[in-house]
């Protein structure tokens, strides 16, 4: 006879559905509308060249004449009509939003996996072998923290500048991008994973599996990494708000995306240019997309951060 | 009549979730008289604890006080808002929580915290308050109380610093006392002094004590009335020696039935019959499939030999000036095959850490360990390990976290018999299914996870996991001290039938001199590192060689005139 | 205490070796210095002759050691770009990157931890909620758009303050200071705000989430049991404990607005040395890329040190190691 109570486990989804979590996403408005937009901005950004209505970077589709049209006025000469207007050389923002945010969103998104891939697998080796493999990932750490995450962007991008022959310039600055930022990023992954790694090692389960004889690389990937993941997604939504920001700022100072490729942040820079003569429209219009973006971001990251939390429960 | 000091009628405490309504408290009665220890006993969930919370207003939301009425001194003190009651909080009424590591702010000096408790509730000045903090301390047998005012509580040990929280309840002179669990986080030998120590400030100044505790040595040992509740609700109540000695209610009967005495041996504790399910352990079935290996030739299994564990306190580079502290100092003993071998000790005696080496987590730095003529601590490499590493296997103190949150229970059984690849395919299923019948959990628990499981079944998971791969030895370090009094019972009596009806031999780690004599053979006694006596059983308990050994057993709760209502058929 | 202190020393001490070597190697690898300084007609002769000069043909530990030399008498080269010495260039932009972060970190953390403790306190408040809603405004825009957008208001559209550059200056000897006259006063309060807004509402955030962690901790609630009053648990017991782990970020955070002023440099084109940095890296000026990464480090690492033994002063745990409990 067992003392199991007789309900069938339930399907994953269902149960999935049924838990605390999604019931606390449910029922807050701020986390479902951020998803919706999160959701929103990036499905547009992947689909771009479905919607824009125009390519912007294809010299032969654009009309100087077009230049500088206020959003949904007939431009004076062509009389085409832009929905948030053209920017100096006849480019439709709209489109070049669409194309700014695909950039955005890769670097973002490249940057923190890589980030996060490099922070996780140096706290969990820190923290579970320890010794003199601790001491050194955690001293590096330390000094890189030493250091704002932008300063290292920004001396990494440099460096590569230097190094790169120039005809190379624009082609390899998403990917120089992408590796400044991920490796300016990479330490609070480590250290929140060594840490919850040091709380997870000393207890019994773990001891069960290294008495059973098992590997250290096994005990690291199969027991302990799985139960460190979680504040590990908190500060990963985070990290991509921030890496977004870092991106556009990168940009912003001329240190970023070229404006052959460029992402919200050039654009912000184009514009800025053409805010104090009127055409306000070049600058507004990518700003609030990159606010937008960054805030939704943020907020479902807020939300997970206070629903993960075990305390207050 | 003696004026009741704190009088609940019919008190219930609700706590709306988002499923359901939780009833924490259900209409419970009790009284408390002036000088008098009443005691509020009852395993996890029986709501003793959100009691003395409601009657401090310090219920967390959502909680709240549904109905009945708490009063002071005739005065209903319930419907008060939150200046009302902390009026009364630590002037009139003071609480004392379990843990008194984190019931001290640890930037403060005791004196600082003492002083500024004593400044508010008796508005004295800031030397008369010194004055009478030092006196306080005193008075709770804090030697040297006028330096040691000034140090931090981190310089305290834990006895100690129970004894400062004590101290700081009672700056005001209250008239009532809640103690929630005051004596479970320390080590026995402490526990029973402070237990005196309330004993005595309860006479002395009349005050009214509420003593929750989960232990029925403690409510024997100490209180006067006793109040026993069960899921929210009172179930019995009286004077101590009215209801330990013959309880009225079923769930009190088997309650302390199924409490481990020190001066009878049973041979099975008997199950708790009311409401808990009946569960059955078919071990003697499991036994029809087990392979027995070949007895060993000398009747030895395990042999310690001098065994030595280090380790560095204080790191240096200088090699010579680091300090090393040695957990387990010389210690040699040999058990015998089929046998429970107990090991006894407070905590800091090094039992677990011997257990660990034995288990070839810890390197040992010195002495060898034998197991059945293999010398273990010649074995290097994790190959030659292997097949030692197959046949022993352990069981954890805790439940909660001997069990990897993230996998599945068949994947937890099935680990060890994958990894020494015993057997293949659909076979390791079978074993699992198998195992998870035979301790009385049903092969639908194999696709659940562990938190979906009580810390009772969590442990017979766990033994489950350690029946895996069909081990001849398995280490129990302190596998009951976090479980309830009647899961504790069963859990002990799956570990008997191990024993006796697959052979299995067993090291045997507590603190909990009863369960030991209940359930080992042979004991060895250690203290600071070394082992200060090895006897059979019941020699050691009639007759102690050494002076640490008898103090042990002095301290061990007497639990006179508990009933043995439900064990006559048991008792060996 | 003694070791430990002596311990974190040495460690800073390393700290600045290793950006040394970094800097050093900027100059190594990238790019070829004497291509940027002479001109398109150069001679082999020329190449030679500086390349002695410049000691660039000594084998590479001396001539990182020369380096270090150098720099710690503050003889940092000369910029490639503008052919003045580094050192001098940077002395002359230190002040005005120094008085903005002053004047940005002092409102970042008052005003700061200030919020930080109201949110806590009363946490379910409709204010604190809303000033939490708008601090998550505050974090997810960059710092550059909070700049333009605050150009665009006080500057375009009311006119009140100065969209870029420092006002009038007064100088003392090798200082000059914007905030001693009424121009350079107006000039500096869009970019401190600027500035400090992200540190201000991270602090904030922060000092929030350690207070509500302490508040939950046994000791509150056990002062709470013994009547005291909802004041005295707060901030004699709470704040201090909340204070601890705060200063170590806040210090933190005081270094990353030197680095973060690179940014509100350049949209109100601020005369500091972030200005120039970013100048630097667009052009590749090797010297002054790698002066300022020294200086800055020393800067950082100095902080940094301050921070740690703030820490030990505050903590009561630390200092009394060794001593068993009894």
């Amino acid at each position: 006879m067992s003392d199991q109570s007789a309900t069938a486990p339930q399907s994953r989804l269902a149960k999935a559905l049924d838990s605390d979590f999604f019931y606390s996403f449910r029922r807050s408005p701020v986390a479902v509308v951020s998803f919706v937009v999160v959701m929103l901005l990036v499905l547009s950004a992947v689909f771009a060249p479905l919607i824009a209505p125009y390519d912007p970077f294809d010299p032969g589709s654009l009309d100087l004449m077009n230049g500088f049209t206020a959003p949904m006025a007939p431009n004076d000469f062509t009389g085409d009509v832009f929905w948030l207007g053209t920017d100096d050389q006849g480019r439709d923002v709209f489109s070049t939003i669409l194309y700014g945010m695909r950039v955005s969103l890769f670097v973002g998104l490249a940057a923190v996996s890589f980030a996060m891939i490099l922070g996780i697998t140096l706290g969990l080796v820190a923290g579970y072998v320890g010794g003199w493999v601790e001491t050194l990932i955690m001293r590096a750490a330390d000094v890189q923290l030493t250091f704002p995450s932008i300063l290292v962007a920004m001396l990494i991008f440099g460096i590569a500048k230097g190094v790169i022959p120039i005809q190379h310039h624009d082609q390899m600055a998403i990917w120089v991008l992408i590796i400044a930022i991920g490796l300016s990023d990479w330490v609070q992954f480590a250290r929140v994973v060594r840490g919850a790694t040091l709380v997870e090692k000393d207890k019994e389960y773990v001891q069960a599996a290294r008495m059973m004889g098992r590997g250290r690389g096994i005990i690291m990937l199969r027991h302990i990494l799985p139960n460190v993941l979680s504040p590990v997604l908190v500060i990963a939504t985070i990290s991509l708000a921030l890496a977004i920001i870092a991106e556009a700022t990168l940009s912003f100072l001329g240190v970023g995306a070229p404006p052959t490729q460029p992402s919200l942040g050039t654009l912000i820079r184009i514009g800025q240019d053409f805010l104090f003569s009127g055409e306000w429209w070049i600058i507004l219009f990518p700003s609030v997309t990159l606010l937008a973006l960054a805030l939704s971001v943020n907020l479902l990251g807020d939300w997970l951060r206070d629903a993960l939390n075990p305390r207050l429960q | 009549m003696t004026e009741k000091l704190l009088d609940i009628e019919g008190l219930s405490v609700h706590f709306p979730t988002r499923r359901k309504l939780f009833v924490a408290v259900n209409k419970a009665n009790l009284t408390v008289e002036p000088g008098e220890i009443h005691g509020l006993v009852g395993e996890s969930g029986a709501g003793k604890s959100t009691i003395g919370a409601a009657v401090m207003g310090l219920l967390e939301r959502p909680g709240h006080i549904a109905e009945g009425t708490v009063s002071f001194k005739g005065e209903h003190i319930n419907g008060r808002d939150a200046d009302g009651m902390r009026a009364l909080r630590g002037a009139k009424i003071s609480m004392i929580f379990q843990d008194p590591l984190t019931s001290l702010n640890p930037l403060l000096t005791v004196g600082q915290q003492l002083v500024e408790t004593i400044q508010f509730h008796l508005k004295l000045s800031e030397a008369d308050s010194k004055k009478r903090a030092i006196e306080l301390l005193d008075r709770v047998g804090i030697p040297m109380p006028d330096e040691r005012i000034n140090q931090y509580p981190h310089q305290f040990s834990g006895g100690m610093r129970q004894r400062v929280v004590i101290a700081l309840a009672l700056c005001s002179e209250p008239d009532v006392i809640i103690a929630d669990e005051p004596t479970t986080a320390l080590d026995v030998s402490i526990q029973a002094q402070i237990l005196e120590l309330i004993k005595e400030l309860a006479r002395e100044r009349q005050t009214g004590v509420v003593l929750i505790t989960h232990d029925m040595g403690v409510i024997a040992d100490t209180t006067d009335k006793v109040t026993v509740m069960y899921q929210g609700e009172v179930v019995e109540s009286g004077t101590t020696q009215q209801v330990l000695g013959a309880p009225a209610h079923e769930y009190t009967k088997s309650l302390i039935a199924a409490v481990p005495r020190p001066t009878l041996k049973v041979h099975r504790f008997p199950q708790l019959s009311y409401g808990g399910r009946q569960i059955e352990f078919l071990i003697d079935d499991l036994a029809r499939n087990w392979d027995r290996p070949e007895p060993s030739k000398s009747g030895t299994l395990l042999k310690v030999d001098g065994l030595t564990k280090t380790f560095l306190q204080s790191g240096s580079i200088i090699p010579s000036r680091r300090k090393y502290f040695t957990a387990v100092d010389m210690v040699s003993f040999d058990i015998r095959e089929g046998e429970v071998f107990g090991i006894v000790g407070e905590s800091g005696s090094g039992k677990s850490t011997v257990a660990r080496m034995i288990a070839t987590l810890y390197q040992t730095n010195g002495g060898k360990i034998f197991f059945d003529e293999d010398e273990i601590t010649q074995l290097k490499t994790a190959k030659d390990l292997e097949s030692y590493r197959r046949q022993i296997q352990m069981i954890f103190q805790d439940p909660f976290s001997s069990l990897n949150p993230r996998m599945r229970v068949d994947e937890i059984i099935a680990e060890p018999v994958k990894h020494h690849k015993l057997l293949e395919g659909a076979a390791i299923q079978h074993r699992v299914d198998e195992l998870l019948e035979r301790v009385g959990l049903g092969s639908e628990s194999s696709r659940k996870y562990p938190h979906e499981f009580s810390g009772g079944q969590r442990q017979r998971i766990s033994i489950a996991r350690a029946l895996a791969t069909q081990p001849r030895f398995l280490i129990c370090d302190e596998p009951t001290s976090a479980l309830d009094v009647s899961i504790q019972a069963q859990i002990l009596n799956i570990l008997k039938d191990l024993q006796e009806h697959l052979g299995l031999t067993m090291l045997f780690i507590s603190h909990d001199l009863p369960v030991v004599r209940q359930m080992c053979d042979r004991v060895g006694v250690m203290r600071q590192g070394q082992m200060v006596e090895v006897a059979d059983t019941e020699t050691l308990f009639a007759a102690p060689k050494e002076t640490y050994t008898r103090e042990l057993l002095s301290l061990m709760p007497k639990l006179e005139g508990l009933s043995t209502e439900g064990l006559e058929d048991e008792i060996i | 205490m003694l070791t430990y202190v002596l311990k974190r020393v040495l460690q800073s001490a390393l700290v600045l070796l290793v950006v040394g070597l970094v800097a050093f190697s900027m100059f190594q690898f990238v790019g070829d210095p004497i291509d940027n300084m002479l001109g398109q007609e150069r001679t082999d002769a020329d190449i030679a002759r500086l390349r002695t000069e410049l000691g660039l043909d000594q084998p590479f530990p001396v001539q990182y050691y020369k380096f270090l030399e150098n720099a710690v008498q503050g003889d940092f080269g000369v910029s490639y770009r503008q052919g003045r010495p580094v050192a001098e260039i940077l002395v002359e932009r230190a002040p005005a990157t120094l008085e903005l972060a002053a004047v940005s970190g002092f409102l970042a953390i008052s005003i700061g931890i200030g919020l930080g403790v109201f949110t806590a306190i009363r946490k379910d408040g409709f204010l604190a909620n809303a000033i939490m809603s708008i601090s998550l405004i505050g974090v997810s825009l960059p710092t550059f758009l909070i700049g333009i957008l605050l150009i665009y208001l006080f500057s375009v559209e009311l006119g009140w303050l100065p969209a870029f550059g420092r006002g009038d200056v007064v100088k003392f000897g090798w200082w000059s200071t914007g905030l001693l006259t009424s121009s350079g006063l107006k000039a500096i309060i869009l970019p401190a705000i600027t500035l400090g807004l992200y540190q201000m509402t991270l602090i904030m955030r922060l000092v929030r989430s350690e207070m509500l962690e302490v508040l939950r901790q046994d000791y509150v609630r056990f002062a709470r049991a013994r009547g005291l009053k909802d004041r005295t648990v707060n901030f004699r017991h709470a704040l201090k404990n909340t204070l601890v782990p705060v200063i170590t970020v806040t210090g933190l955070q005081l270094g990353s607005i030197i680095a973060f002023a690179i940014i509100t440099e350049t949209v109100f084109q601020w005369p500091g040395v972030g200005l120039l940095f970013i100048n630097a890296v667009q052009f590749v000026d090797i010297p002054v890329m790698a002066a300022y990464l020294m200086l800055i480090s020393v800067m950082f690492v100095g902080i940094n040190l301050i921070v740690d033994l703030l820490y030990f002063a505050i903590d009561p745990r630390l200092r009394t190691d060794g001593k068993g409990a009894h």
